[in-house]
């Protein structure tokens, strides 16, 4: 924050400061309390042998199937989530049709909804006993107990954040410079891909950072249908759990240190790309598709 | 190519936007759809853009019937109040859209936009993007957008709404200009008479969802229909049911028979033109439009009691 502003020399003055300061301290050692020193912990706790067994831990064969199969969510999940999510945003924001609310509503039920909730939901309905579960099992598709059902809990959970992202972000921008796209001869897709994805690609690519974090470290919906089997259904939440409770600290430290390293190159990906667009296009700053700012 | 539209009418909800409308618009012609805010004629104009589809009614471009061809095949170009740029792209790129979803060669595509980038006195700005342009240069940006594809009729929102006075009178000096140089028929929509007189070769007065008369400046000024446009084209005394124009009431140095006497209340000097506002002798409240030479020779002054001679007055039925 501006800490260069010049002082004010007003009698409140130096109790207007104090009680900055005493904000910040505030809101600094909440953060470090309830984020940074757990954080920081589990760092400390993973490498605190040294790295020797923090890599036999990491190549173990489960590890690497856990440590594959949260990519494989991931890479599966996110683009479903990306497309559906703007397709979504896109029908609520230009589409008129009866049923808008309630579509609006249905897309946060993921958000409301306990994870554990929804895994049981998709047993019931993809499971042996469930409605699709007779035919799908004759027809030898395993849902419930495998990585399909993973695959499911884990696009269920992430589905809103690309909708909620982009939605704003549409209705900021506008119809005009679509209206103009048409009136030139584009067609719905061209506008699409030439006008509206480069205005609302801030929103989308926020959405996109934030179901990514949400889909690796999903557990309660995942834990429901996998069945949780080792070297099979387990990717990384799961795998650090199962550590956990197997008193194998190191397994459940590593793993967990893989994962937020995971989230962490999310961010920093989406950081820096940002960034480097920024620079190429030497865009004034006058936008409000500032991700920082969403 | 001329413009027809026949026996419009639009509502949204339960407002009637348009009510009935009939316009024709000549190949080539200026015209201006001037209004007040709601009146319908920015509704008009992207009906006739396809930009909405009228509740009834049909529209035809040249000899072609097209209620209900699509906006993108309809081959108008349309300039926004707001300009709409595509902010992502350069002014190059913004200009060369409609070429380039057409799949025109590319260097058909550059010669166009460096042709137009030049009508519009953009040359050296053509590696901006529109974020570092002004108001009135992201406007003749636009302007060279719509008109990239050589269209058959070019429309314009309040092309000049939301300039500043000076650009504003720039910009409609060189839009008369550029009118005259590509011939192309162009309609624009303008809630400014002014605008409206200064720009337009035919002016349509629009009020509530219908036109109240359509003509030549002179012609609406000098001969309006009805209150309406009377008092909406230039500006207008009203005594009871009757209408004077301010510029019609003379100053006179002194009395006869057909003057009448009244007070000055206030004096306006706005350049050459002066504002004399008047209060009659039986109490009714007038304004005076005379020039500067007038007050200084007649030494005109607030609180004074003058000759006035008024014209007679125009009352519609």
């Amino acid at each position: 924050m501006s800490t260069e502003t010049p002082r004010s020399s007003a009698p409140g003055g130096s109790s207007t400061k104090a009680s900055r300061l005493g904000l910040r301290t505030v809101a600094l050692g909440y953060l470090a309390l309830l984020l940074l020193l757990p954080l920081a912990m589990i760092f400390y706790r993973t490498f605190e042998h040294g790295l020797a067994p923090v890599w036999k831990a990491m190549t173990e064969p489960n590890a690497m199937h856990a440590f594959w199969l949260s990519i494989e969510l991931v890479a599966i999940a996110v683009p479903l989530n990306t497309v559906f999510g703007i397709g979504i945003a896109l029908l609520l924001e230009r589409g008129s049709f009866r049923g808008r609310g309630v579509l609006g509503l249905v897309i946060d039920l993921p958000f409301a909804i306990s994870p554990i909730v929804v895994g049981l939901a998709l047993v019931l309905v993809y499971g042996q006993v469930g409605w699709f579960g007779t035919w799908l099992s004759e027809h030898g598709i395993d849902v419930i107990f495998s990585v399909p059902g993973m695959v499911l809990a884990t696009a269920f959970v992430s589905l809103p954040f690309v909708a909620r992202e982009t939605i704003p972000v549409l209705r900021e921008l506008g119809t005009d410079a679509e209206q103009a796209a048409a009136t030139l001869g584009a067609n719905a897709w061209q506008t699409f891909w030439r006008v509206t994805l480069p205005a609302i690609r801030w929103g989308v690519v926020y959405g996109v950072v934030l179901t990514t974090a949400r889909a690796l470290g999903e557990f309660g919906a995942v834990s429901v249908v996998s069945g949780r089997i080792e070297g099979q259904t387990q990717q990384l939440p799961l795998y650090v759990q199962d550590r956990f409770e197997n008193f194998d600290a190191t397994g459940a430290y590593t793993a967990a240190v893989v994962l937020a390293l995971l989230a962490l190159a999310t961010l920093l990906a989406m950081n820096l790309l940002t960034r480097r667009t920024r620079a190429r296009s030497k865009l004034a700053p006058a936008s409000n598709l500032n991700p920082e700012v969403i | 190519m001329a413009i027809e539209v026949r026996d419009v009418t639009k509502r949204f909800g339960t407002f009637t936007a348009l009510d009935d409308v009939c316009l024709r618009v000549g190949d080539g012609a200026l015209t201006a759809l001037l209004g007040p805010s709601g009146s319908g004629k920015s509704t008009l104009l992207r009906i006739i853009a396809g930009l909405e589809t009228p509740d009834s009614g049909s529209v035809s471009i040249g000899e072609e019937e097209v209620t209900s061809t699509p906006a993108r095949t309809r081959g108008v170009g349309f300039v926004f109040q707001h300009y709409a740029p595509f902010k992502h792209m350069t002014v190059a790129d913004n200009v060369a859209f409609g070429l380039k979803v057409r799949r025109r060669p590319k260097a058909e595509v550059r010669e166009r936009v460096a042709e137009l980038l030049a009508l519009v006195r953009l040359d050296g700005l053509a590696q901006r993007y529109p974020s570092q342009l002004s108001g009135g240069q992201q406007q003749r940006m636009a302007l060279a957008r719509a008109l990239a594809p050589q269209p058959k009729v070019l429309l314009l929102d309040e092309p000049f709404g939301a300039l500043d006075a000076q650009v504003r009178a720039e910009l409609r000096e060189w839009l008369r200009r550029l009118h005259e140089e590509i011939h192309v028929t162009t309609i624009f929509v303008t809630h400014d008479q002014e605008e409206a007189m200064e720009v337009a070769e035919q002016i349509v007065v629009m009020n509530a969802g219908r036109i109240e008369q359509a003509g030549a400046p002179r012609e609406l000024y000098e001969a309006p229909r009805n209150e309406f446009v009377m008092s909406f084209v230039g500006p207008v005394n009203r005594l009871g049911d009757a209408f004077l124009r301010p510029h019609d009431i003379q100053i006179l140095s002194h009395p006869d028979e057909s003057s009448t006497e009244a007070l000055v209340r206030r004096v306006v000097h706005l350049g050459f033109e002066v504002r004399v506002e008047l209060t009659l002798q039986d109490g009714r409240d007038v304004w005076a439009q005379v020039t500067r030479e007038t007050t200084q020779e007649l030494e005109v002054e607030e609180g004074q009691i003058l000759a006035v001679r008024l014209p007679a007055p125009r009352v519609f039925a």
